[in-house]
């Protein structure tokens, strides 16, 4: 029980630091505050359902094309919204409100395309995903869950911590070993710098919104495997979750993420198997906890901000 | 004749008569009482955010936190209306000073922190394992103490003491110092004004305005879940009626709940997503062309708006 739960708490803890991690970034960057980022998160997962529905597309190569078009999506979203909104006069309260404004907007527009219902994608999906992946690396594999150190776990929990981790290995490759990410951290350590050295600071944080968004899309794929079903009002409680996970870890800090959401999956699966009736009561608790403190998140100062 | 009288006499008595008469000429009491209640509220986040640039994105907690002091005040102590409302007031309050430690954070971490905070008091108040004193989820019925013309009263008076609170901070030396607070804290620490016990005040007066508000909301609703007293809904309700209107300003959170609330209601709440679209649409649009209120512009003309 011991094992099982702390290796659970490690899958969906990497699965958190992927919810968490687009939201982070963008906060990295731009200062401002996506309260949309659950809302861009259920977009995802509809698009995982409607790829696996209309073409049969299983959720793993989903996983590219929903990356894909959210990245594109978030590049004129970002020239739309966020260079008038740096403009005003406290942009990081006012972010707040737009963002929730806009969370708004998503949700109704998606209620009145898709309606209400509950939607999920079945789990065999997964397996059979295993299944291709095992068949080319010549691993035997029968569909069903995978064992792992005497406990065994649906394919799809691995495949979300797989997938989970992989994104975070990219982005940390993507922010210290490419140009791009270099000017990246230079905007992240000071706007007003980057701007007098002649980096073209809106492409960078254009690319940081739309790498942001398609993060969460990314881990709206493995919803329905992790979270339950998918429905359009489900994106307030992520975003509060993806809250918790980046401000435990350090807020602007993408790979404390990392840090802050194993601890929270860890201590959430404790908390389901043990105290299973105040498990809510969680993120909220921690978070609030870790603010009081260390007011910068478990990474604040130790890191160099990015 | 003193600014102070003045604006007492043109803002604050106008406004009482005609929301006293209201109710005479024009058939929906709620709506009549709904208006109150934000105006009140938007006025407690122009006393946080306005004056001291703190923006409570958990502002509600102290509804609820009032509201559900009054339940149980009636529900377990049966104590009469006006006993429940000071017991309503002193829970908001109690609730204020312990998050006072979150004063320690600054922007995005302090709206986070207390929107947590909110949440976690929603968590516990509607926990099924408190079934027995808070009747947890299925929300409280007080019909013993029902009398809506003697709350109506009761939250007119809280309305009008409210106003005058924020007539005074205009004209007093203490809103100036909050505003000094505001723009540069460290500034106004060295011109000798004390930072700390500016901010604690002018967060625990909008706590007791927003907890006696819940109050009497729970004493004219009577009937109620933990969802409706904690709703997030009524925190941005009020910080994006405040911000309409101009914060820093009597007259712009009193504008902004008139005009907004009054569009609202017109737009009708038959189909909720149509609604929640128009309305997310409205705060994306008054984030990005009207940052700093209706206010803003006449003071762009150079007119001064109290």
């Amino acid at each position: 029980m011991l094992i099982y739960t702390l290796l659970a708490g490690l899958l969906f803890g990497l699965y958190f630091s992927l919810m968490g991690l687009g939201l982070n970034l963008m906060f990295g960057v731009m200062r401002i505050v996506n309260l949309a980022h659950g809302d861009f998160l259920m977009l995802g997962a509809f698009l995982a359902f409607w790829l696996f529905n209309l073409f049969a597309l299983n959720p793993i190569p989903g996983v590219a094309v929903a990356f894909a078009l959210f990245l594109l999506a978030g590049l004129p979203l970002y020239y739309l919204l966020v260079p008038r909104l740096l403009a005003a006069r406290d942009p990081e309260m006012l972010s707040f409100i737009l963002f929730f404004g806009f969370s708004q907007v998503i949700e109704a527009v998606a209620t009145i395309a898709f309606g209400t219902s509950e939607r999920s994608i079945p789990g065999g999906s997964m397996a059979r995903a295993a299944a291709a992946v095992a068949s080319l690396l010549d691993l035997a594999y029968r569909p069903g869950p995978i064992a792992f150190l005497g406990q065994s776990f649906p394919v799809a929990w691995l495949a979300a911590g797989i997938v989970s981790a992989l994104a975070v290995l990219l982005i940390y490759v993507y922010l210290y070993r490419t140009r791009l990410g270099y000017l990246t951290r230079a905007v992240m350590a000071s706007r007003e710098e980057a701007i007098s050295t002649g980096i073209d600071v809106h492409r960078v944080s254009a690319i940081a919104f739309g790498i942001g968004i398609a993060l969460a899309a990314v881990a709206g794929v493995f919803v329905p495997f992790m979270l339950g079903s998918i429905t359009p009002a489900m994106g307030v409680d992520v975003t509060i979750t993806s809250f918790a996970v980046i401000v435990i870890g350090s807020l602007g800090n993408p790979l404390g993420t990392v840090l802050g959401g194993i601890l929270y999956g860890v201590s959430y699966m404790f908390m389901q198997s043990y105290y299973s009736s105040w498990a809510n009561l969680l993120p909220y608790l921690l978070l609030i906890a870790v603010l009081l403190v260390r007011p910068s998140g478990l990474l604040g100062r130790q890191v160099r901000r990015a | 004749m003193p600014r102070l009288l003045r604006h007492a006499l043109f803002i604050l008595v106008p406004l009482i008569a005609a929301l006293a008469i209201a109710p005479a000429v024009y058939g929906n009491h709620l709506l009549l009482f709904n208006l109150i209640v934000f105006m009140t509220l938007a006025q407690g986040i122009n006393i946080v955010y306005g004056f001291t640039g703190y923006l409570p994105f958990g502002y509600v907690g102290f509804f609820g936190a009032g509201a559900y002091g009054f339940s149980l005040a009636v529900m377990h102590l049966h104590a009469s209306p006006f006993a429940a409302l000071a017991l309503g007031a002193l829970a908001a309050l109690l609730l204020g000073l312990g998050l006072t430690p979150l004063f320690r954070l600054s922007g995005a971490y302090f709206a986070i922190a207390s929107l947590a905070a909110a949440l976690a008091v929603l968590q516990i108040v509607s926990n099924p394992a408190l079934e027995h004193i808070t009747n947890g989820p299925y929300g409280v019925s007080l019909s013993g103490v029902f009398d809506p013309s003697l709350a109506y009263a009761v939250a007119l008076a809280i309305l009008a003491g409210t106003v005058l609170l924020v007539i005074w901070l205009r004209n007093a030396r203490f809103g100036l110092a909050l505003q000094a607070i505001r723009e540069d804290a460290i500034s106004a620490g060295m011109a000798g004004i004390n930072v700390v016990r500016g901010r604690v005040i002018a967060w625990l007066l909008a706590a007791l305005i927003a907890g006696l508000t819940g109050g009497v909301y729970a004493w004219y609703i009577s009937v109620f879940y933990p969802e409706t007293v904690f709703s997030g809904e009524v925190t941005v309700f009020a910080i994006v009626f405040a911000l309409f209107g101009g914060t820093a300003t009597i007259l712009g959170p009193i504008l902004g709940v008139a005009i907004l609330y009054g569009i609202y209601n017109a737009i009708g709440i038959s189909t909720p997503q149509y609604f929640q679209l128009v309305y997310g649409l409205l705060i994306m649009g008054l984030v990005l062309f009207l940052p700093n209120g209706l206010v803003s512009l006449l003071r762009r003309r150079g007119v001064d708006v109290p």
